[in-house]
């Protein structure tokens, strides 16, 4: 028995590239499965969402500007980290219930997402934009442009695999995200902006909040700066209507796409890119 | 010799200003109406049938030109919207859903054949009704409505190439609430694709533009299609509300204001319904110094004055780079003093009617707001009608990016006028309203065309033109002018469900 007492990790919020406390200065208990204490997690307020959404805002016109195959690089860089913390992710998805074998088929699952949207990035493009042939003297072309900042609310019990596949074809696109973690298990998501932090996403780009979903949905889906909102997880039905009712006030878009299996074959998907792209038609004269 | 010839006025040239007017009076040239026929009433259109509204009123349509009662229509209520859902519900369960896409195709190519004959009355209808110019309802609104159905009636039998890795599949019936600005041309937008899809529709027209719809309906019972496959029903905005909140429809598909589209979205918050809305824009107009400028007023001109700036997606504020303001606004001026306002129905006519008594004093209001936040307004001097709605092409310059005028849509014909320095500025300016339909850019370097384009926030960049539509080309907005795409490959998104 080694007489080194660990050294117990504070886990902070991931806003602008900076790992932040709450704005509020609260905090709520996250336990394990054994429901002995884990951590004390942030407990974010409307500030915080407001300062997120801000610093995702700012993110935004660099991160789109970004050319396809940088972020391609990006989101492989992103694999790459995960591989080599998948110890502490093993351990931390240990702590929830996971079992040794599950838990690392959850970090093998979660690097192969990240490839597999990494991938994608120079590609959503070519298959999902077109050349219109217009009857008259005119050029015309159709692309695909990130619909800006997107609110998402992160599986609740998949807190790795299904957080990384929220987040992969959101930014994949040239998006930047405000994320609100699974509340009960958010640990594995302030790990996770340990990875995106050393993986050469820029600041802002990726923003994770912890904290109660009654609490917060409210005020992601009345931001008048967030575009589009995303949760997979069943809401209850008066949260549904209060999101959708909210969004209306800016014309949010609200993607809601039930992945029951985060493993399933139609948990990953081009179409997951595309719920977050706008279609802008070019046009230009043709002649001498 | 004549008289004419004897005076002392000089032919133009490059370099003076074009002079029509004081040399030459346009004699009327009107579209005779003597082969058109308007019913004094058109009833409901409702599983194939016209039928009574149940609560028996009617409302008039006025011609904005002449503010003349032109024909009444039915006014439909909740019983008839109710009639109407069950027939397009019956007809897609039993029919429509089940037909192959090569017979659904077959009848969209038989109604778009069927347009084409008949162009020339629903061209005269639309202008009689709405106030625009015939030569716009001619040339351009009743061949692109021809030519949506065609476009689209290719498509009902080759959906699974549209959308790789997935089954596409008809969403059921859909409830469509169209304009008055376009109102043929959007009846089209909407029922093509919806069609096409394998849905069945109840669509309302605006309810000061609703001839043309009717006189649709007559032509889809011509074409045989199969009855409650498209029901048309008339009335206001609490017959839409009627359809909006209708608890068997499965899809609204709206164009209108941002306004009303809220209240759809709202009202349909967590009922399940998919939507897609297309809205209010603000379209702003980047002319650089490099920029062709004759070849731009040209497409200024038809940004903000086509179809009297009723237009969503209208070039209504333009941006001008610093060193060529006094150039591009005088030769606007020039430009603007050659328009002739008047008779739609006038083949000479270029800028027609505002389309009703709301939407005159809409506009009304904001000139004088304009006047109110410190604009300075130039109206061409031409002479106007007396009868009937009608304004001047109206500039607005020495405003701000603040100002209400630039803010707000206005939907009328009313350019404002602001500068830049840099294309950062004017991309930033451009960006700067709750809107994201459509932009413009004037410059003659390719390079600066796409790298300004990349940075407007909006679904339309025209570059060195304004204004042009195509059935093959996807429409719609970001941000608060909307949300899903119309026209396209990317339009048959908003009406199918993929598996």
């Amino acid at each position: 028995m080694s007489d080194h007492l660990e050294v117990l990790k504070t886990y902070k919020m991931y806003i602008g590239g900076n790992f932040p406390r709450t704005e509020s200065g609260h905090y709520y208990k996250v336990f394990d499965s054994e429901g002995d204490l884990l951590a004390n997690a942030c407990l974010a307020s409307r500030k915080d969402v407001r300062d997120a959404v801000k610093t995702a805002r700012g993110a935004f016109t660099g991160w789109k500007a970004r050319n396809a195959y940088n972020r391609g690089q990006i989101l492989y860089r992103i694999g790459e980290m995960l591989e080599s913390r998948r110890g502490q992710f093993e351990k931390e998805l240990s702590q929830v219930g996971f079992s040794a074998n599950e838990a690392e088929a959850d970090v093998n699952a979660a690097i192969d997402r990240l490839i597999y949207y990494a991938g994608w990035t120079d590609k959503y493009q070519q298959v999902f934009g077109s050349v219109n042939p217009v009857a008259s003297s005119h050029f015309n072309f159709s692309l695909l442009d990130p619909t800006g900042v997107v609110a998402i609310l992160a599986p609740e019990q998949s807190p790795l695999l299904g957080l990384v596949s929220v987040i992969a074809p959101v930014i994949a696109g040239g998006n930047t995200c405000v994320v609100l973690a699974s509340e009960n298990h958010p640990l594995s998501s302030i790990t996770f902006a340990e990875v995106l932090n050393s993986s050469d996403v820029p600041g802002g780009v990726v923003n994770i909040l912890t904290g109660k979903k009654e609490d917060l949905v409210e005020h992601f889906s009345a931001h008048m700066d967030v575009n589009a909102m995303l949760y997979t997880d069943a809401l209850s039905g008066g949260l549904t209507k209060t999101i959708e009712e909210n969004a209306a006030e800016n014309i949010k878009r609200i993607i809601n796409n039930p992945v029951g299996d985060w493993y399933a074959e139609d948990a990953q998907s081009p179409y997951f890119i595309t719920d977050f792209q706008e279609t802008k038609t070019t046009w230009h004269p043709v002649g001498f | 010799m004549s008289e004419t010839t004897e005076t002392t006025y000089k032919p133009t040239s490059p370099n003076s200003k074009l002079d029509f007017a004081s040399v030459w009076e346009y004699d009327p040239a009107p579209e005779s109406t003597a082969n058109v026929k308007v019913k004094e009433r058109y009833e409901l259109f409702i599983d194939g049938k016209f039928v009574k509204p149940s609560k028996g009123r009617y409302f008039p349509s006025t011609n904005p030109a002449t503010k003349e009662v032109i024909t009444e229509f039915a006014e439909a209520t909740q019983n008839d919207i109710d009639q109407a859902v069950k027939a397009a519900r019956k007809a897609f369960k039993n029919e429509w859903s089940s037909l192959s896409g090569k017979t659904r195709g077959k009848y969209l190519y038989r109604i778009a054949r069927m347009l084409q004959e008949r162009a020339r009355e629903f061209a005269i209808l639309e202008s009689m009704d709405g106030g625009k110019p015939i030569r716009e309802s001619r040339d351009v609104d009743i061949p692109l409505v021809a030519a949506h159905f065609f476009y689209y009636a290719g498509w009902a039998d080759k959906l699974e190439y549209a959308f790789p890795g997935k089954t596409p599949e008809p969403i059921g019936v859909c409830g469509q609430i169209i304009p008055w600005n376009f109102p043929l041309l959007m009846l089209a937008w909407k029922i093509a694709p919806a069609l096409a899809c394998g849905n069945t529709v109840v669509l309302k027209p605006a309810e000061t533009t609703s001839l043309t719809a009717l006189k649709f309906a007559e032509l889809v019972q011509d074409a045989g299609l199969p009855s409650g496959v498209v029901n048309i029903v008339t009335g206001a905005g609490q017959t839409g509300a009627e359809i909006v909140n209708h608890k068997d429809i499965d899809k609204i598909a709206f164009t209108g204001s941002t306004g009303v589209g809220k209240l759809i979205q709202k009202s349909i918050a967590g009922t399940g319904k998919k939507f897609t809305l297309e809205l209010g824009g603000k379209g702003a107009m980047i002319i650089f110094e490099d920029a062709p400028v004759d070849q731009a007023v040209e497409g200024i001109i038809n940004a903000i004055f086509f179809n009297q700036g009723h237009v969503c997606c209208a070039g209504s504020r333009l941006l001008v780079q610093e060193g060529i303001v006094d150039q591009v606004i005088r030769k606007l001026q020039d430009r603007m003093e050659m328009l002739i306002v008047g008779d739609p129905l006038d083949k000479n006519t270029d800028v027609g009617a505002i389309n009703s008594e709301a939407q005159f004093e809409t506009v009304n209001k904001y000139l004088q707001i304009g006047l109110d936040e410190g604009a300075d307004v130039y109206q061409s001097k031409c002479e106007i009608p007396e009868n009937g709605y009608f304004i001047r092409p109206t500039l607005l310059t020495n405003v701000a990016q603040s100002n209400r005028v630039v803010q707000e849509e206005i939907f009328g014909p009313v350019l404002t006028v602001q500068t830049f320095r840099t294309a950062d500025e004017a991309i930033t300016k451009a960006n700067n309203t709750q809107y994201g339909l459509a932009g413009g850019v004037w410059t003659d370097k390719g390079s600066k065309i796409f790298k300004v384009g990349a940075g407007l926030r909006s679904g339309v960049v025209w570059a060195n033109t304004y204004n042009k539509f195509d059935p093959t080309s996807p429409f719609g907005g970001y941000k608060e002018s909307g949300v899903g795409r119309e026209g396209g490959l990317h339009g048959l998104a908003a009406y199918v469900n993929l598996r």
